[in-house]
């Protein structure tokens, strides 16, 4: 097995490899959003009039909100006219079978080192492709169909799961939340949709793919899973996009649910495109990530690994809702040369006996900036709640900055918070010691920093915490020296 | 094996070595002993091309290269290693993870393979066993917690894993318990070679009486100011360096 030391050098070419275009016909919208964008949409994918109407409410919300301004981020502002709101491979069909994909798609999806069909058999990773606005395919179908789990597109869900899709969409995040969840209700193109039936477990880590290709569009995918009853799942999710001088804009709504006795485990690995050494192009990444802990001694926990994007604006949360619920927020954000990251959790404990953990790891290096922004809120019905915050700074260079900005709120006088926060520096001791036994100075930092994110990087599924490892020592690239 | 002309080294601004020379060939032990603050682990970290070491003067060869010019990591991949006086913590790395980066970087720079993970193990374990480390020493974090003891033998335990030409020891005999010292000299000996040298910074002559030397070195005021047999050692350790260097030490 290659270690990661080695991965890390293998990628020190390219400064983000995943940078390109694939050259695919596509159905696109002209520039613009309006009511009839939303319908022309909503038409297109051949919605019910119920979800048309909730996206045209969800519109009408967003041109009536503004864009906070409570962020450490600074950004130029967006023109949401000049965005494209659909773009997809144009294809007549979605493909029936995995041989059917347009074979560009499935060689970007190679050259991402995630090929579409190896993945299905060797990793016995399900993995659906969301590839610009569309799903472009979904693998290991009929194994999850005869557990009853359902695994599919965000439209496919809505035309073959239409009941269940009405019941949860926007009941963990409505869709006047905030000013991008407002967005995305009304223009989501795409996402992943799962139901994991009463007590079943399911057997493979359900994951997804998102790729930007296209120029000019955004990506607003809606994820939603739900977990019934004493029934368990594990998610992953990746993403990448082409280097281009523009910002592009990805947001975003994941929406979890998970009931009595259930567990759900969501990972991410953010490797959107950051943007170029002088801060030119980049994503940004504005997610709406929430799950509800509805039912008695369920668990949710969030694990990300955050190394893209020019700006990150992301606040997974856990809403603890059921008695002796559980929610759990493991994060390594790294930003470098002109990145910022404002990031960090909510955890609003409302049952009784329920407890959350947090556990952040803040990488900066560069001129980047990077924000640890968390909430823990208790509720006065929250009876004996406990929550336990960690957050580690790391800096590297003195030219970059880490800031720390924890909100405690208890109503309850039986619960219990604590908090924790440390900054360090990598020290020259450490990267002599580590020359001195033959590492190069660039696999030093990476080795550093992995250790110093290893609680994090533990709770990460073991062939996505092998891709963590390497993306942390490439984001790192050229920080020291 | 290591030749040093007339070096000349200062730490921010301030001379600390001047105009040292040294000459090592393979097989030897040379042991270099000085009062507190006299330049040894200076010169250490110079031969190992630590930052803040300025050279202002002289030169120092290792085998046919020009030992100044390389970087800290290709000394190391040229066989030059150094145990610490004090060792680096590295939290949240495994102490065998770590060893075995080293190892494998260490071979990749000479065309080999990464060592396999089996081989590996057996070769860990065999050395910790001789060098009383316990499993669990392995897997705890680099350094992390380590008495003073556990982390000079946990050097020794690097040293012969990497197998390097020219060992420096730093103080490696100092916070080391009487059975510990023997262990670690024990380890040392194993590992004499006619292609390999070692270089022992030491302030004691009982350290000696294990690790016998070729050579004794005395280091004060920037310059090796006597060179002598294993006597050397002996006649510092009973009349002091005062005595022995007599007028030779600058006030
Ligand atoms: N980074 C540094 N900054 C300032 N002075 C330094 C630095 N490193 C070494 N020195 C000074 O250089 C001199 C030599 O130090 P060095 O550590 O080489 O001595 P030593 O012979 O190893 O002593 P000891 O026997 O106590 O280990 C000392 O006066 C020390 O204070
Ligand atoms: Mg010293």
């Amino acid at each position: 097995m290659a270690t990661a030391l080695d991965t890390v050098k293998d990628y020190t070419e390219a400064e983000y490899k995943y940078g390109f275009v694939t050259p695919v016909e596509e159905d696109r919208f002209p520039p613009g959003l309006d009511e009839d964008v939303v319908r022309r949409l909503s038409a297109k994918k051949g919605e019910p009039d119920w979800l048309t109407e909730w996206r045209v409410a969800a519109l009408r919300r967003f041109f009536a909100m503004e864009i906070p301004d409570w962020q450490k981020v600074r950004f130029h502002p967006i023109d949401f006219q000049a965005i494209s709101y659909y773009a997809a491979p144009r294809q007549k069909e979605r493909p029936r079978s995995l041989d059917e994909i347009d074979p560009e798609i499935r060689r970007t999806y190679d050259k991402l080192g995630i090929p579409i069909r190896e993945q299905e058999v060797l990793a016995g990773v399900a993995v659906d492709y969301v590839f610009d606005s569309v799903s472009v395919a979904t693998t290991f179908k009929r194994k999850l169909e005869e557990l009853g789990v359902v695994f599919c597109s965000m439209s496919e869900a809505v035309r073959e799961h239409g009941e269940l899709v009405r019941r949860y969409l926007g009941s963990v995040v409505p869709p006047g939340d905030n000013i991008f969840a407002a967005l995305n209700s009304a223009v989501f193109s795409d996402g992943s949709f799962v139901y994991v039936p009463k007590g079943v477990r399911c057997p493979m880590e359900l994951s997804t793919y998102f790729r930007i290709n296209a120029a000019g569009t955004g990506q607003f995918e809606r994820t939603l899973i739900v977990a019934d009853e004493g029934s368990y799942v594990s998610y992953l999710e990746g993403c990448t996009a082409p280097m281009r001088d523009e910002n592009q804009l990805h947001a975003a709504v994941v929406e979890l649910v998970a009931l009595d006795d259930a567990e759900i485990k969501y990972s991410t690995v953010q490797n959107w495109y950051p943007g170029d050494k002088e801060g030119r192009g980049g994503i940004y990444n504005f997610v709406t990530k929430r799950g509800a802990c509805r039912g008695k001694r369920s668990k949710i926990s969030w694990t990300q690994v955050e190394t893209g994007s020019a700006i990150t604006w992301k606040y997974p949360s856990c809403i603890l809702q059921g008695d002796d619920s559980v929610g759990e927020f493991y994060s390594v954000a790294v930003t470098n040369n002109r990145q910022q990251a404002d990031t960090g959790t909510k955890m609003i404990h409302i049952g009784k006996r329920t407890r959350s953990r947090i556990v952040s790891k803040g990488i900066s290096a560069g001129h980047s900036d990077n924000t640890y922004r968390g909430l823990v809120r208790i509720l006065r019905s929250a009876e004996g709640a406990r929550n336990h915050t960690q957050c580690d700074s790391m800096l590297i260079g003195d030219r970059c900055g880490a800031h720390t900005v924890p909100y405690i709120e208890v109503k309850n006088r039986t619960a219990q918070c604590e908090h924790e926060a440390t900054t360090s520096k990598i020290s020259e001791d450490q990267l002599f010691y580590c020359r001195q036994r033959g590492i190069s100075e660039e696999d030093a930092v990476a080795l550093i920093v992995n250790g110093f994110c290893r609680e994090v990087m533990n709770e990460l599924p073991m062939e996505f915490a092998v891709e963590a490892k390497k993306l942390l020592g490439i984001s790192l690239e050229g920080s020291v020296g | 094996m290591l030749e040093i002309q007339d070096l000349h080294v200062a730490v921010d601004g301030r001379p600390i070595l001047k105009g040292l020379s040294l000459r090592v060939r393979p097989g030897e032990v040379h042991a270099v002993m000085g009062p507190n603050g006299s330049g040894k682990s200076t010169l250490a970290f110079v031969l190992a091309g630590r930052e803040g070491y300025e050279v202002t003067a002289g030169s120092a060869r290792f085998g046919d290269e020009d030992l100044l010019a390389l970087e800290p990591e290709e000394r190391a991949r040229a066989g030059l290693f150094l145990a610490m006086q004090y060792p680096v913590e590295i939290p949240g790395v495994a102490n065998m993870y770590f060893l075995r980066q080293s190892l494998n970087a260490v071979r990749k720079s000479r065309g080999l393979d990464e060592i396999p993970a089996a081989e590996f193990m057996r070769k860990v374990r065999e050395q910790a066993r001789l060098l009383g480390i316990g499993e669990e020493l392995l897997k705890r974090d680099l350094n992390a917690g380590f008495s003073g003891g556990e982390k000079k033998r946990n050097e020794i335990l690097q040293m012969a894993i990497l197998e390097p030409r020219l060992a420096i020891l730093d103080e490696t005999d100092s916070g080391l318990d009487i059975d510990a010292l023997k262990t670690v000299a024990d380890g040392v000996n194993r590992l004499r070679a006619p292609d390999r040298a070692f270089l022992v910074i030491t302030h004691y002559q009982r350290l000696l009486d294990y690790i016998v030397p070729d050579v004794v070195h005395v280091l004060a005021d920037g310059r090796i100011q006597r060179t002598g047999g294993p006597e050397l050692a002996r006649e510092l350790e009973e009349r002091g360096y005062e005595a022995v260097l007599g007028g030779r030490l600058a006030a």
